[in-house]
């Protein structure tokens, strides 16, 4: 490293910092000044938000599943069991929720992982589906179409997580921590054999990385932390259904992710949370609604193909000075 | 005693026989050339070498183990690297990213290590073998460039430098001259043999007839899958039977 390139990063590293200071405290401050209904909102886009990075990661070798959003379900399923037959406690139910959608996608590996592309999508789309119809037909234990209720709010410490504004704080620690966990593992060796896959396969292959492996290994933690985000989910509403994890939830995944820009960490983050306000802004046209969606999803693709994390570098190369983006965007990939 | 030995190696395509019972063997530290016309299956050899291809059936014996069958990255652990045709590279990624990426084998690591940055110290060792590598290629002014940026010049150096990281005995090298112009040529023969002096084997396979001569210590050439003959550059230049599959059966 020469060390001009380290000043530049440590200048970069503080400005980000300020920049986190201040969406700290106005995370923290913000479900005060919130409805009731908007609090709501509020944690399920913070629990969304775990589900769109912990879904980059397994997009990292390149292959896109559709079993996401089941895996969030297998991980509510299991809180919800845990609760009602155990009554565990929130610190033993959130990581079992991962923990078991992390054992289901091993298990998966084995079909699923023999296929690549295409094959891989729509195989992860029918293993979704057969995990879908087991919630809807083994009634004893999943409670069918109804799902299972009555799953009572944790009390923590005496606070009762009923109450939005303590619960979104939990939330936000526990979506926090596993972020920090999914930063790490993207910017470490890991990250980087992930990504050779992506690009060259083979190329990978003939340094000796075991591509089957690290495909597995995208797989099982991604969905370790969406089973997280599926038990976040289910202690705060208190039931879930099969229809919460169908493959329409799968596709606002799929839209949050392609609309905020997969190139980067946090351009899932801007999808999920511009896409969810900008939803709730157009509440009032119910009609049109998914229309508005769709055609927003058109026009980010046709005219921001790398997502809305794009924005920044475009506005700098049109206004900025001519050499100085360019070396910006570079030191960011 | 040879590291290598192909025995008796068959690969079926469906009907198509790329390569019909072909045996050789390659010595410890020679520069070997695999020579033969298009299609003659030189590079179905490489693929059944590296695990990319399964033997139809003979066996490939590396240092007294089978290897035929075995995948890419176990051989590559075994110690046996290949290189590709063209500029196969990680073209998204910079040319440092490109060589660290072939450290795999010595600084591979687990989550929680990678999490919790237990694995420092190999990282630092991988990255430092890096640098000397890209230094030993002429690399290193380049190093935060996008591979896609190089010429393509550098673009064979730097496949043969994620290559090296990985510290192999033994590199397959698939036509690492084609394309270049004469200058491009000699620095990479000069690569070629600053490589083979650092105690790799090398086997490649080319078509660019100045390089192999000069570069190689011996020959095998292939023609329809079969083995056609076996020497030094200078016996097979005069081998009647090498001269008449080049130039067409006269």
């Amino acid at each position: 490293m020469n060390s001009a390139a380290l000043k530049g990063k440590r200048g970069f590293t503080i400005q980000k910092l300020a920049i986190g200071v201040v969406g700290l405290i106005a995370l923290l401050i913000t479900p005060h000044f919130l409805k009731f209904h908007h609090q709501d909102l509020l944690i399920f886009l913070t629990i969304n938000v775990l589900a769109v990075c912990s879904y980059r990661l397994v997009t990292l070798t390149g292959e896109w599943s559709l079993i996401h959003a089941v895996m969030m379900g297998v991980g509510a399923y299991t809180v919800a069991l845990s609760v009602n037959h155990f009554d565990l406690a929130i610190w033993f139910t959130l990581p079992l929720a991962g923990t078991a959608a992390g054992l289901v996608a091993a298990l998966l590996c084995f079909p699923l992982l023999r296929m690549t592309q295409f094959y891989f999508l729509i195989g992860s789309f029918a293993a979704g589906e057969a995990i879908r119809l087991i919630w809807v037909e083994f009634v004893g234990v999943f409670g069918g179409t109804s799902g299972l209720r009555g799953v009572e709010a944790p009390i923590v410490w005496g606070i009762d997580f009923l109450d939005p504004i303590p619960y979104f704080y939990f939330t936000l620690c526990v979506v926090s921590f596993c972020l920090l966990i999914l930063y790490r593992i993207e910017n470490s060796r890991i990250g980087l054999t992930l990504h050779s896959i992506h690009w060259k396969a083979p190329l990978a292959e003939s340094v000796g990385v075991d591509a089957w492996r690290y495909r597995a290994l995208a797989f099982i933690l991604g969905s370790f932390f969406v089973g997280i985000a599926g038990g976040l989910k289910v202690h705060y509403l208190g039931s879930v259904t099969p229809n919460q994890f169908t493959i329409g939830f799968m596709v606002f995944i799929l839209i949050w992710v392609i609309v905020g820009g997969y190139n980067k960490f946090y351009g899932p983050i801007i999808g999920v949370v511009v896409l969810t306000i900008f939803d709730e802004s157009i509440r009032s046209f119910e009609v049109i609604r998914p229309a508005i969606y769709g055609g927003m999803l058109i026009l980010s693709i046709l005219f921001l193909p790398m997502g809305l994390e794009s924005i920044p570098a475009k506005l700098k190369s049109l206004f900025g000075s001519d050499s100085a983006p360019d070396d910006q965007a570079l030191s960011d990939q | 005693m040879p590291v290598l030995e192909i025995n008796n190696v068959t690969k079926q395509f469906g009907g198509l026989m790329a390569l019909d019972d072909v045996s050789f063997q390659v010595e410890e530290g020679e520069i070997r050339g695999l020579i033969g016309p298009n299609g003659a299956g030189k590079s179905t050899m490489f693929k059944n070498i590296a695990g990319f291809y399964e033997p139809t059936s003979g066996n490939i014996v590396y240092r007294g183990v089978n290897i035929g069958g075995k995948q890419p990255h176990t051989i590559a652990e075994m110690g046996i690297v290949r290189t590709f045709q063209e500029t196969t590279l990680f073209q998204e990624l910079s040319v440092f990213e490109n060589a660290l990426i072939g450290t795999h084998i010595k600084s591979r690591t687990n989550v929680f290590s990678a999490v919790l940055g237990l694995d420092r110290a190999k990282q630092q060792a991988a990255s430092d073998k890096v640098m000397d590598v890209l230094e030993f290629m002429g690399l290193v002014e380049r190093r935060d460039q996008l591979a896609s940026e190089l010429p393509l010049g550098s673009q064979r150096a730097l496949a043969l430098a994620i290559a090296l990281v990985s510290e192999p005995k033994m590199m397959l090298m698939d036509e690492p001259f084609a394309g270049m112009n004469a200058e491009e040529t000699n620095h990479m023969m000069d690569l070629t043999r600053k490589v083979r002096e650092s105690g790799i084997t090398i086997v490649l396979v080319e078509h660019d007839m100045k390089a192999v001569m000069g570069l190689c210590n011996y020959l095998t050439v292939l023609n329809f899958g079969k083995l056609l003959a076996e020497g030094t550059p200078d016996e097979i230049r005069n081998n009647d039977r090498v001269i008449e599959a080049y130039l067409g059966g006269a």
